[in-house]
């Protein structure tokens, strides 16, 4: 996503056609005309359209029109105070989980890009694990772990922490554990692309210039690893706030946000014009940050010219 | 070693110690076992998850058993035998094996135009394109469910290709247009320099550079179905159902050790095709 959402198309490598029979023939080698190039995006256009664009715009529509220009849906949304505060709770939470994630992260992003052989695999090895195990073999497992009856309540029981079982499931604090945990590769990821693109000699020329590990670390590491936590921190905070199947697992009513809202408005109340508001709201939120925030995604690129 | 012969004598007992001793003698190796203590909590907190599924689909008990006395493979049979759990799972592969087809067809005609085309709004085509990956899975889902609902598109198989390929299609685009990025055009120009006809050049020369990638790009698409489940829980009904779809209503109202079961074969696919993956890129 990084890749193609920001850099504006790198050329590929466009070739002269001086040298070559025909100044056209070098041309076309490298380039599409336009019929052709039409003929073979057809596909993708009609897809898009047909699977993409239509649905999410008679979402749009339904939340507006009904059939005439209607905002009593909208209106809902800030006049009742508890559906403002699930959509507060889940900013909050989207916040929570992108800090969490920055916090637990960097650490490993640096085991990542250590120069440590060993240390570099392991911590490689375990971003991989949690990054393709899926979300709801993730999220089931939670629930495994923090139970009633589950993994944690049961060993803590046997070490005799604990005399009745503890509620750990169905709260915030499950949410906020379980879905840091689903999101934590897309902060990894990014800081570890930047951490390795700097230059390995800067760090020990730091040092030989008389900077502390610590100094060292504050003014040139961390630093030069910014536009990764930028562009993590940015793809973090968007996916949390649309996340629907860890929350609605794990999360109880005193804990829902806004995508378990929409699930229940659409499933179970069947108020489409209520359920349609709130996708329209949550995706004109999405989009806005996207755009506002197109930078992260090209920052963290093209970063390896540091000199 | 007292104080006083260390300032009498400060040079001697320097050379004695290492290098790091001289900063901080204790403070030092009291960070490094924190920071690696640290680590240590960090990464098992992201791999536990992955891990603990394992144990519990191989207990016996009717129950989520930790750790379990007895292991068997009681749970795997379960789910073997049970018609939903097979239905699913058959409604799943057929689904994903589909949408990785189409998602690699339409995303690959679609990336070579995005790398080497002459189209007018073609920068609004790729930020469309990418669309599906930014949209929050939920809205996406319940505005299917909204369209397809009156078609009887739900619990349809077709209903599922249409949705999972727009979700896929990214990962496609991204992996074939980073092949064709790097891939160098004048090897193809050599190959029309001596008289190779264009369909010829590009399916002797240009394909078999980026067939690596189109693979990739195949078990991305796969695998973004297989696992998909916002979308699915959206647009499954009773006459047809995701295994991802099976599983959430398995978890919300009969906790049975089958799931985890299902779940251990199913992180075991993603991760055993990521390694594979992994290991062909980086041994090719």
């Amino acid at each position: 996503m990084a890749d193609l959402l920001a850099s504006p198309e790198r050329p590929s490598p466009t070739v002269k056609p001086a040298g070559f029979r025909s100044a056209r023939r070098g041309r076309t080698a490298s380039r599409y005309t336009p019929v052709l190039s039409l003929a073979l995006t057809a596909p993708l256009l009609l897809l898009l359209a047909v699977g993409f664009l239509y649905p999410i715009g008679a979402l749009i529509k339904l939340s507006l029109f009904m059939p005439t220009l209607d905002l009593s849906a909208y209106r809902k949304i800030v006049e009742q105070p508890i559906y403002l505060a699930i959509m507060a709770r889940t900013f909050r939470i989207a916040l929570l989980v992108s800090i969490l994630s920055f916090v637990l992260g960097y650490p490993v992003a640096l085991a990542m890009a250590s120069l440590n052989r060993r240390l570099a695999t392991i911590a490689a090895a375990a971003v991989f694990i949690a990054l393709w195990s899926p979300v709801l073999v993730r999220s089931y497992a939670w629930i495994v772990l923090l139970q009633r009856n589950g993994v944690v309540n049961t060993l803590m029981a046997q070490a005799g922490l604990i005399n009745a079982p503890v509620k750990l499931l169905y709260n915030e604090g499950a949410v906020i554990l379980a879905t840091t945990h689903v999101l934590l590769p897309f902060m990894i990821l990014p800081i570890f692309v930047a951490l390795r693109s700097i230059p390995r000699e800067l760090v020990p020329a730091a040092r030989n210039l008389g900077a502390g590990p610590a100094t060292a670390f504050l003014r040139v590491t961390l630093p030069l690893s910014l536009p990764g936590v930028f562009a993590g921190s940015v793809m973090c905070f968007i996916l949390a706030l649309g996340f629907y199947i860890t929350p609605a697992l794990v999360g109880g009513s005193g804990s829902m946000m806004v995508a378990t809202l929409i699930g229940q408005q659409a499933t179970v109340l069947l108020d489409w014009p209520f359920a349609a508001a709130l996708s329209t709201t949550l995706l004109v939120a999405t989009l806005v940050i996207v755009l506002v925030f197109r930078k992260a995604f090209s920052l963290s690129k093209g970063f390896a010219s540091v000199d | 070693m007292s104080i006083e012969t260390d300032i009498a004598n400060p040079g001697a007992a320097r050379v004695k110690r290492p290098a790091t001793a001289i900063d901080r003698p204790y403070g030092a190796t009291l960070a490094v076992l924190l920071k690696g203590a640290v680590l240590a909590v960090i990464l098992f907190y992201l791999v536990l998850p992955t891990l603990i599924i394992l144990p519990i689909s191989l207990g016996r008990a009717d129950y989520i058993e930790f750790p379990p006395r007895e292991l068997t493979f009681h749970w795997y049979r379960q789910y073997l035998l049970d018609p939903d759990w097979m239905a699913a799972t058959w409604f799943s592969l057929k689904i994903a094996l589909a949408t990785s087809l189409s998602a690699t067809v339409v995303g690959t005609l679609a990336s070579l135009v995005l790398v080497r085309g002459d189209l007018p709004g073609k920068q609004a085509l790729q930020a469309l394109s990418l669309g599906p990956m930014v949209v929050p899975h939920i809205v996406f889902g319940v505005a299917l469910y909204l369209i397809f609902a009156p078609l009887q598109l739900t619990g349809n198989f077709v209903g599922f290709l249409i949705a999972h390929t727009v979700l896929a299609v990214p990962y496609v685009l991204i992996t074939v247009t980073a092949a064709l990025q790097r891939f160098d055009f004048t090897l193809e120009l050599a190959a029309l320099s001596c008289g190779a006809s264009r369909t010829r050049s590009f399916v002797l020369v240009v394909l078999p550079n980026i067939a690596p990638s189109i693979a990739v790009a195949a078990v991305f698409a796969f695998l973004s179905s297989f696992d998909e489940a916002t979308v699915a829980f959206f647009i499954s009904d009773t006459g047809g159902k995701t295994i991802s779809r099976k599983m959430f209503e398995d978890i919300d109202f009969n906790l049975t050790p089958v799931i985890a079961a299902v779940s251990t074969i199913l992180a075991g696919v993603s991760l055993l095709l990521m390694a594979l993956i992994r290991s062909a890129r980086q041994h090719p």
